[in-house]
């Protein structure tokens, strides 16, 4: 590989870890872009919750299931319209924002279904990724974004502040709780606000709720 | 060439085949009060006959119910009496198969109007002395439903743990979970749909047809005649059959391999082996199976559309008391099935997502087409397994030891 290449995390669980702690309970919980289901795993032994997941590959849905995990093939770009309004606690988008075509619809429609919504994704603000691009002039390549430009699903890459702008500009939504996570998956910061948070972060989680 | 006798007997004349003694379990339902019919009218008393696998625990909350296809029957995980061949779903149900009859009580039943045991036209009608033939009332998926939960009453069983079936039998684990929802835990519907579509009835005509144009099925009284209609009924089949398979698993199978011979005969011989093979396909059916029956069983599958009950909303069909349907659905369907395409389940997951249901679906890559859900696919089989251990465990039933 040309490009810049960044040494894999260590703890690939400290993201999941988090997002579970931003749920309660018990909670009625959509998993949207479940991939293998670890996150569903992890809430369903450990927060008790009634979780259903959405996953574009097949793959993924088949280890789901296998697993006894109530998990559907389907697109969060236009899938999600089919479940009520307020079926689920929570919604969650990890890791997924990035790939999808719409990301605005696809979070309007998550506070839709859900009252709260959990999204994680990689920090293209992120001082590495930046230094990237400024240094070798070839669009970064790290583990998380870990694609060539002409290969990569992740097709709407944003920063932290870019979120929180979205955030801003959808109305009527709140951030309840944010996570910076640095490089080994610890939190940075709880503020996603600071010009620091959007350096120093690798990737964000927010806990967002509709008004 | 695989050509058995009774295709190519020339008269023509070939007894029906006599169905008459089969093993297993029979129940005679609807004695006191006879079973009312969808297309109006009753029935009863009528027979059902069945098999089961397993035990029945202390709290009766261990029993799955099997629903076999049109052509399929109650032998699901043992010899067939007729054909010698092993149950039709050996591969999903036995003891540590993913459907463990060491662990769960499994039911199959022959569904009404078929003709492994359970009533249907070939038996005697009661008022008339004679063989229903197409007096016998037309029945609807609704109808076999019906009569399974008769059965489940006097098997004392409230709640299935699951109902679990592929094509025709995954209409009727949908009917169940629509109709019965506080009866089922988990409904398992494989490889089919909510509604059957314009080009299954039309195959289906097309069989039917093939019936009734031979002339010895005088016009359904052929009991009576002494004649059976054996070709149009191995037409009907033959024509099916290939509805079954897949355009890549016909390829691969046969090609255009000839059959024991080394160039074609410029003649009407089945010079091809998928010819070859689809005559035996026709011929071995009608050893096992009533033609009036395929008449009977192909119609309830053509009448069968869920949403039209509900007022052409499926989504309606999976509330329960204005909330979403109770029971927790895994849905299955095949990447080469053009039967029943994956569409047709992906209709049946938005309607269930549209009442926030709990629902799974997965498809199996897999080019053998419809018949995938009746052969070696283990990804699908491991799927299968996941969602019955999981169930299981919500439900609290213990693992195996």
């Amino acid at each position: 590989m040309d490009a810049t290449v960044i040494p894999p995390r260590t703890d690939i669980r400290g993201d999941l870890r988090r997002i579970a702690d931003m749920v309660s309970t018990g909670a009625r919980v959509l998993d949207v872009g479940c991939g293998d289901g670890a996150l569903l795993d992890l809430l369903t032994r450990e927060k008790g919750v009634d979780g259903r997941g959405m996953e574009l590959g097949m793959d993924g849905v088949r280890e789901c299931v296998s697993r006894g995990l109530s998990v559907i093939q389907g697109d969060a770009d236009t899938d999600l319209k089919d479940y009520p309004s307020d079926a689920f606690d929570y919604v969650i988008l990890s890791q997924t924002l990035q790939a999808t075509r719409d990301p605005r619809g696809v979070l309007l429609q998550m506070l839709r279904i859900g009252r709260r919504v959990i999204v994680s994704f990689p920090n293209f603000g992120y001082w590495r990724v930046r230094l990237a691009l400024l240094l070798t002039g070839r669009m970064p390549v790290t583990d998380r974004l870990g694609f060539q430009w002409w290969e990569t699903p992740n097709i709407h890459f944003c920063t932290i502040a870019d979120f929180t702008a979205l955030c801003a500009d959808l109305g009527g939504v709140t951030v309840e709780r944010s996570a910076i996570l640095d490089h080994a998956g610890r939190q940075l910061t709880s503020d996603a606000t600071t010009w620091r948070a959007n350096w120093s972060g690798e990737q964000g989680i927010f806990l967002l709720r509709r008004d | 060439m695989i050509t058995p006798p009774a295709y190519t007997d020339s008269s023509g004349a070939t007894a029906a085949p006599a169905l008459g003694v089969l093993p297993g379990h029979r129940m005679v339902l609807g004695a006191d009060r006879p079973m009312p019919l969808d297309g109006g009218g009753q029935l009863g008393p009528f027979t059902v006959a069945y098999q089961t696998y397993g035990t029945l625990n202390a709290d009766k909350s261990n029993a799955v119910l099997v629903c076999h296809a049109l052509t399929g029957d109650q032998y699901v995980a043992d010899r067939h009496p007729i054909t010698g061949k092993p149950g039709w779903w050996e591969m999903l149900v036995g003891p540590g198969k993913p459907v463990d009859t060491d662990r769960f009580f499994v039911i199959c039943s022959n569904v009404i109007g078929g003709c492994m045991g359970s009533t249907g036209p070939h038996d005697v009608n009661p008022a008339t002395g004679q063989p229903y033939a197409i007096d016998f009332p037309v029945i609807t998926i609704g109808d076999m439903v019906r009569a399974q939960t008769l059965l489940i009453d006097a098997l004392g069983i409230d709640q299935l743990f699951c109902v679990i079936g592929g094509s025709m039998g995954g209409m009727q684990v949908l009917q169940w979970a629509v109709s019965y929802p506080e009866r089922v835990f988990a409904a398992v519907p494989i490889a089919t749909a909510a509604r059957h579509s314009a080009q299954n009835i039309a195959f289906h005509e097309v069989g039917r047809q093939a019936i009734m144009a031979d002339p010895e099925w005088r016009d359904g009284a052929y009991q009576q005649a002494g004649t059976n209609p054996a070709r149009g009924l191995a037409v009907a089949r033959m024509a099916a059959h290939i509805t079954y398979l897949s355009e890549a698993a016909l390829h691969r199978k046969f090609g255009r391999n000839l059959q024991s011979r080394q160039a074609i005969t410029f003649g009407f011989d089945a010079d091809f082996q998928v010819e070859s093979y689809l005559r035996y396909q026709g011929a071995s059916f009608v050893d096992r199976f009533d033609a009036n029956s395929y008449l009977y069983i192909t119609r309830a599958m053509d009448y069968f559309d869920l949403a039209a009950e509900h007022g052409g909303q499926l989504a309606q069909a999976f509330r329960v008391g204005g909330k979403g349907t109770p029971v927790r659905f895994c849905l299955a369907s095949f990447s080469s099935d053009w039967l029943f395409p994956t569409s047709e389940s992906r209709a049946v997951v938005h309607a269930l997502n549209a009442v926030a249901a709990n629902v799974s679906f997965v498809e199996i890559e897999t080019d053998k087409g419809h018949d995938a859900f009746l052969l070696d696919e283990p990804e699908f089989h491991q799927v299968m397994r996941g969602f019955i251990n999981g169930c299981a465990d919500h439900r609290g039933l213990k693992r195996r030891a």
